[in-house]
């Protein structure tokens, strides 16, 4: 067996063992109730305060401005549902092109009960038009949801820059940082956005936790019905290990995030070079001058992402692709299709997503065999003379 | 990741018959870049007009990939009228079948077989007509294409037409131009069913047992097929014909169901009124 080399960070990671540790007592003794009127479950609450406290602290909140859900997709559908709801049928819901399904997905079902939704067009590098914006942004009231930093390129939209903008006009800004929490320095101090949404398992919590920063003052319609929990902006009897455990994700990353530039970003740029230095007819899909510190999306032409996937699978090394055959649909991702990547390298683009536990042997194991796998591809590649 | 199966993996890790050849008696080209799959097949063929040689080049997933390998295997040593023969089917079961999604991968097989055939008969490069009806513009899938597909495999809904030829999988606007053709064909099929049988009143019992076979191979098995499960032929006495359930249609709680309303009816209406089936170890 190859030692498993994990580069698809962006598509899950790891759990840190300390998070792991941290949950471990709440599988066990401490499975109270917080809500309960007895001190067993009384002592729990605690807890999920001190978590709600290291998530705030990540993204400079107030502890009060963050509602725990159960992920990323359901922090962007409450988002999107609770303000889509108060604005009413007319309003205007600007987003992407390039958003993840959790977002282009509600946006087009209000498509279809009387909203305008405008889907912004990206460059050739993936980066929002602006202008674009601005013109949307005109006449009557939105919600405006673009996410922070890309999945699948590592693209980086200018937020502050784009905040302000929104405000300027009276909208409403959501984003989704699921990508961009714990890679990039986020504050929402700083930052006039309403709503933003993180999930724990990008960064080393486990799945099945995620939260929705929402600013005091923001209305918003419960999209989970149900008890008093989260001073009944979310129903449902909390989540505590979980919660406990994306609090000390939360720490952790706090604590690492100058590694996520400079180590991280140092093994990224490595194997971005060393790729392009060995295989010919490779490109960068992505802006590189504001990319996440750990993405490197490369397409190899003349050949296909899924093949190229498995042959890797078979040493070892796990990333991801935007080709067709990959996605399980017929069409390629999205988010390339959309920067106008030419049909010669839609196929082939190959995600790596670095992180905090990625080693200079694994990079290095990469720029051994991966060279070998696209020279025996395009080998057989009937568009290759 | 897709279940594959291991020879779907062996064909994808060690392909057969790749490359080109020096001077091809047949040579054909399917797919495009921009669909994301495409392959090039091209066989020489020997003095007796046997397939001696084939080899191909293929742009594509991991099935794309072992489908093309295994259909080049499957080739040499046939005559032109054999391999012309070759369905997308015998191509997946060959792999020990596909997954639905990648269904189309088999069809590109059989579509450049009988392109490479149709260059060596003709010298024409390509095999479609001009005039004939694109009905799937993402994917250029033409009417007379999706008809086939549909006939061949026995395909009940839009879905199973997307996972065999990619129609209908790109913007989506034709699919409803799809679900027209589905529906018309599924009405053939059982307006075909409710004619009279032509089979002999009279067979004999030899005539019979073959006619059993092949009614069970061709119409009820590619259905039990279709969702994972499989019938087998343990014996015929008489009328009295004695089947086993295997994969998913063994213990399947529908299995009695199947045996009276698809395989007895469908036996009764081809062969002989006087059929009963029964469940091998249950009478």
């Amino acid at each position: 067996m190859n030692p498993l080399v994990y580069l698809d960070n962006n598509a899950t990671t790891c759990v840190a063992p300390e998070v792991r540790d941290a949950m471990l007592p709440f599988l066990n003794d401490l499975w109270g109730n917080p809500s309960s009127m007895h001190a067993f479950g009384g002592r729990v609450m605690r807890h999920v305060e001190e978590a709600r406290d290291k998530i705030a602290a990540l993204i400079h909140a107030d502890p009060s401005e963050i509602i725990f859900t159960s992920c990323g997709t359901e922090s962007n559908n409450a988002a999107i549902y609770g303000v889509a709801e108060i604005l009413g049928p007319g309003a205007k819901l600007i987003t992407s092109r390039v958003e993840h399904p959790a977002v282009l997905g509600p946006c087009r079902h209000f498509r279809e009960h009387g909203y305008t939704v405008v889907e912004l067009p990206v460059d050739g590098v993936g980066q929002v038009d602006l202008a674009a914006l601005r013109e949307a942004l005109l006449g009557g009231h939105s919600l405006v949801s673009l996410m922070w930093a890309n999945n699948e390129t590592g693209t980086i939209f200018p937020i502050a820059e784009i905040a302000a903008l929104v405000k300027s006009v009276g909208g409403i800004f959501h984003t989704d940082a699921v990508q961009a929490v714990g890679k990039l320095p986020i504050d929402v101090s700083r930052i006039p956005l309403d709503l933003l949404s993180l999930s724990g398992h990008k960064i080393h919590a486990p799945k099945g936790i995620g939260a929705l920063y929402v600013r005091r003052g923001t209305r918003l319609k419960t999209y989970m019905i149900g008890g008093h929990q989260e001073n009944g902006r979310r129903g449902g009897t909390e989540n505590v290990p979980y919660i406990v455990g994306l609090g000390k994700a939360a720490e952790l990353a706090v604590a690492s995030r100058a590694e996520e530039t400079t180590r991280v970003g140092a093994l990224r740029d490595r194997l971005e070079a060393g790729l392009l230095a060995t295989c010919p007819d490779a490109r960068v899909n992505g802006d590189t001058r504001n990319r996440l510190p750990n993405t490197l999306n490369i397409s190899f032409e003349f050949i296909e992402g899924e093949a190229i996937l498995y042959h890797m699978s078979d040493l070892g090394i796990c990333a991801s692709s935007g080709s067709a055959c990959s996605s399980g649909s017929l069409e390629p991702s999205h988010v390339i299709r959309a920067m106008g990547v030419p049909f010669t390298a839609v196929h082939g683009s190959i995600r790596f997503s670095l992180s905090r536990y990625t080693t200079a042997a694994d990079i290095d194991t990469v720029l051994e065999r991966l060279p070998g796998i696209v020279t025996k591809l395009r080998a057989m590649s009937p568009f290759v003379k | 990741m897709w279940d594959y199966t291991d020879k779907v993996l062996d064909h994808f890790r060690n392909p057969r018959n790749v490359g080109k050849i020096a001077h091809p008696d047949g040579v054909g080209t399917v797919g495009s870049l921009a669909c994301g799959d495409a392959l090039t097949l091209m066989f020489k063929l020997g003095a007796d007009g046997r397939i001696i040689e084939a080899k191909f080049q293929t742009f594509g997933c991991a099935s794309a990939i072992a489908s093309s390998s295994i259909l080049t295997e499957m080739v040499i040593g046939k005559t032109l009228e054999e391999a012309e023969k070759i369905t997308n089917k015998q191509i997946a079961d060959a792999l020990g079948g596909l997954p639905d999604q990648k269904m189309h991968c088999s069809v590109m097989g059989r579509e450049a077989l009988e392109a490479a055939i149709h260059n060596r008969r003709t010298g024409e490069t390509a095999m479609r007509h001009l005039d004939e009806r694109i009905v799937c513009t993402c994917f250029g899938v033409s009417e007379n294409e999706i008809l086939r597909i549909i006939r061949e495999n026995v395909l009940t809904s839009v879905e199973d037409v997307t996972n065999f030829c990619k129609a209908g999988g790109g913007c989506g606007m034709c699919r409803n131009e799809i679900q027209k053709l589905v529906e018309g064909v599924v009405a053939e099929r059982t307006q075909k069913q409710a004619a009279p049988a032509e089979a002999p009143r009279k067979l004999t019992n030899l005539q019979k047992i073959k006619l059993i076979e092949e009614i069970i191979t061709r119409e009820i098995r590619p259905a039990l097929q279709r969702d994972h499960g499989d019938v087998e032929l343990v014996d015929i006495s008489g009328d009295r014909v004695t089947i086993a359930f295997r994969g998913m249609c063994a213990g399947c709680h529908a299995s009695e169901t199947t045996r009276h309303t698809l395989i007895e009816a469908k036996l009764r209406e081809c062969v002989a009124p006087e059929i009963t089936v029964v469940e091998e170890g249950k009478s």
